[in-house]
């Protein structure tokens, strides 16, 4: 028997009304996150990857299926998760500390507290001298990982990443790659993550499923056995090859 | 250098003005005016020494109504903002008023407050809350209107309740909407006490330039002008000032650099 699932989706049916125009997003999808496990959902851009975060963040209620989260049923009611938006999101109206302080004033830590912990954390996130940079004064890798720390400060197990390194240029977006794995490995959290990248999904993943142009099915579920902790030497190995390929299949289709 | 740049930039304004005030005063020497008419500007200028502290104390009353007012304008639009954010029907209901309103001359209704509130400070405080009210109350709503609900949602999975999603998210994003509300109310605010003072006062700048008009003192009338314009553009450099020191996620450079 398997354990709990971190968290769950269960048949999502899912459709966006601007005026008269309905336009279907999502069509029965199913995929699980357990705990400590991080999973990828890869699909072309406009196929609904953010809305299934949306959905599993409970920010959005399908129009059929279920949202679990460890065991408990959350559809369409907003959790304390850790979600990351496509947009990084930081206020422009705060500097960095009070941007990634914001997941523990609302859980409603003093702000001496707060800022305590900010700091504490910076270093990790290689962020130490700019705590009170505006983020208009940040360069794009570091507003991700700014975004990322706050992420990280939501206390809860279950991240939800979307797109997190897509306005990266590459090499920085490697660098984030393996900078979050480390994290990973370091907080055991479990992920959800969203891309349209093959490479990243393959690199980063436990387990991937790839979902089909709009409206979004479940196209593939594939495990991904390559060992860890990951390096980028496995991007040069025979298996990363052969997976790349059922996954350009899987996507071509 | 930026000091030196503005200055520059500046320059031929300050020397068309410097221009006009010379050839006034030489047209006003040499057709002989009567300075009832058109006084000369070392005349106005004269005048204005003259009853300096005699203006001060006025403008000191006509300020007191001004900043009266602005606050009630402020406090009131705020409130509303807030409450028609919260209750939806609310919104519904108003916002279509408050639009039309717009187009209503406010200044028109000044008599209506000093038949029903006297000659006293309460009328043209009155006055200046409802011209500054309405661009404020616009303003701030359109402001709300535009928070990225992304933003909200983020909040909500941090679980922050609505007071802390209101004082960190909606209330700053809406505050560049808010300053230029204010500034339009800023330049509207002087104007409502001197019409206010006009329709009857015990003591103000508006009051001043009455009397002297009323006895064809009209260098004192110019004196009083001067000091009106001078309190509006003071009040609007204010606002944005406090703009600039509220919003110091504003002060990009022009040149900020890229990653
Ligand atoms: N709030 C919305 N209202 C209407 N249509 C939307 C909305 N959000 C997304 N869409 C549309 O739904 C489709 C799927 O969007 P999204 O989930 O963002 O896809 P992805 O993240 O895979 O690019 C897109 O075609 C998008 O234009
Ligand atoms: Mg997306």
């Amino acid at each position: 028997m398997r354990l709990i699932d971190k968290l769950l989706l269960e048949g999502i049916s899912s459709t966006y009304f601007s005026g008269e125009q309905r336009l279907p997003v999502l069509d029965n999808i199913s995929l699980h996150v357990q705990a400590g496990e991080f999973v990828t959902v890869l699909g072309p851009s406009g196929s609904g990857k953010s809305t299934i975060l949306k959905t599993a963040a409970g920010l959005l209620k399908p129009d059929r299926g279920r949202v679990l989260i460890g065991g408990h049923e959350t559809t369409g009611t907003p959790q304390l998760v850790g979600y990351m938006p496509q947009q990084d999101l930081l206020f422009p109206w705060k500097t960095l500390k009070q941007n990634a302080a914001l997941p523990l004033l609302a859980a409603k830590s003093g702000t001496g507290e707060a800022y305590a912990r900010v700091e504490e954390m910076l270093p990790v996130f290689g962020l130490e001298s700019f705590a009170d940079y505006y983020p208009f004064q940040l360069s794009g890798g570091m507003r991700q990982r700014a975004a990322l720390l706050r992420t990280m400060l939501i206390e809860s197990n279950l991240m939800l990443l979307d797109e997190p390194f897509a306005s990266l240029d590459a090499l920085t977006r490697e660098n984030m790659q393996d900078w979050l794995l480390d994290i990973w490995g370091r907080f055991k959290r479990s992920v959800l993550f969203v891309t349209h990248s093959i490479d990243e999904a393959i690199y980063l993943s436990d387990r991937i499923y790839v979902i089909s142009e709009r409206p979004g099915k479940n196209a593939l579920e594939q495990d991904i056995e390559l060992p860890r902790p990951r390096t980028k030497s496995i991007l040069a190995s025979r298996n990363f090859a052969t997976y790349k390929q059922v996954f350009i299949n899987a996507l071509a289709s | 250098m930026k000091k030196w740049a503005s200055i520059k930039s500046n320059l031929p304004s300050a020397l068309l003005i410097a221009g006009v005030l010379l050839l006034w005063e030489l047209v006003t020497g040499a057709a002989d005016l009567p300075e009832f008419i058109l006084p000369a500007p070392s005349t106005i200028a004269l005048s204005l020494a003259a009853n300096f502290y005699l203006l001060i104390g006025h403008a000191g009353v006509t300020l007191t109504a001004v900043l009266g007012g602005l606050a009630l304008a402020i406090l009131v639009a705020m409130l509303l903002a807030i409450a028609m954010d919260r209750w939806k029907p609310l919104k519904q209901a108003l916002y279509p008023l408050l639009v039309i309103s717009q187009a209503i001359p406010i200044f028109a209704l000044a008599p209506l407050m000093l038949i029903w509130f006297g000659v006293g400070l309460l009328p043209k405080v009155l006055i200046v809350a409802l011209v500054c009210f309405f661009p404020l109350a616009v303003n701030l709503i359109e402001g709300f209107n535009q928070v990225d609900p992304e933003a909200i949602n983020l909040m909500q999975t941090m679980q922050a309740d609505r007071w802390m999603i209101m004082r960190s998210v909606q209330l700053p994003s809406a505050l560049p909407y808010f300053f230029s509300g204010l500034k339009i109310a800023a330049t509207y605010s002087v104007l409502g006490a001197i019409i206010g003072e006009w329709l009857g006062a015990r003591a103000g700048l508006g009051i001043y330039m009455l009397r002297a008009m009323n006895s064809f003192r009209t260098s004192d009338v110019f004196a009083s002008i001067i000091v009106v314009i001078i309190l509006s553009l003071a009040f609007f450099k204010l606002v944005e000032l406090s703009a600039w020191l509220v919003m110091p996620w504003k002060r990009k450079p022009k040149n900020s650099t890229e990653d």
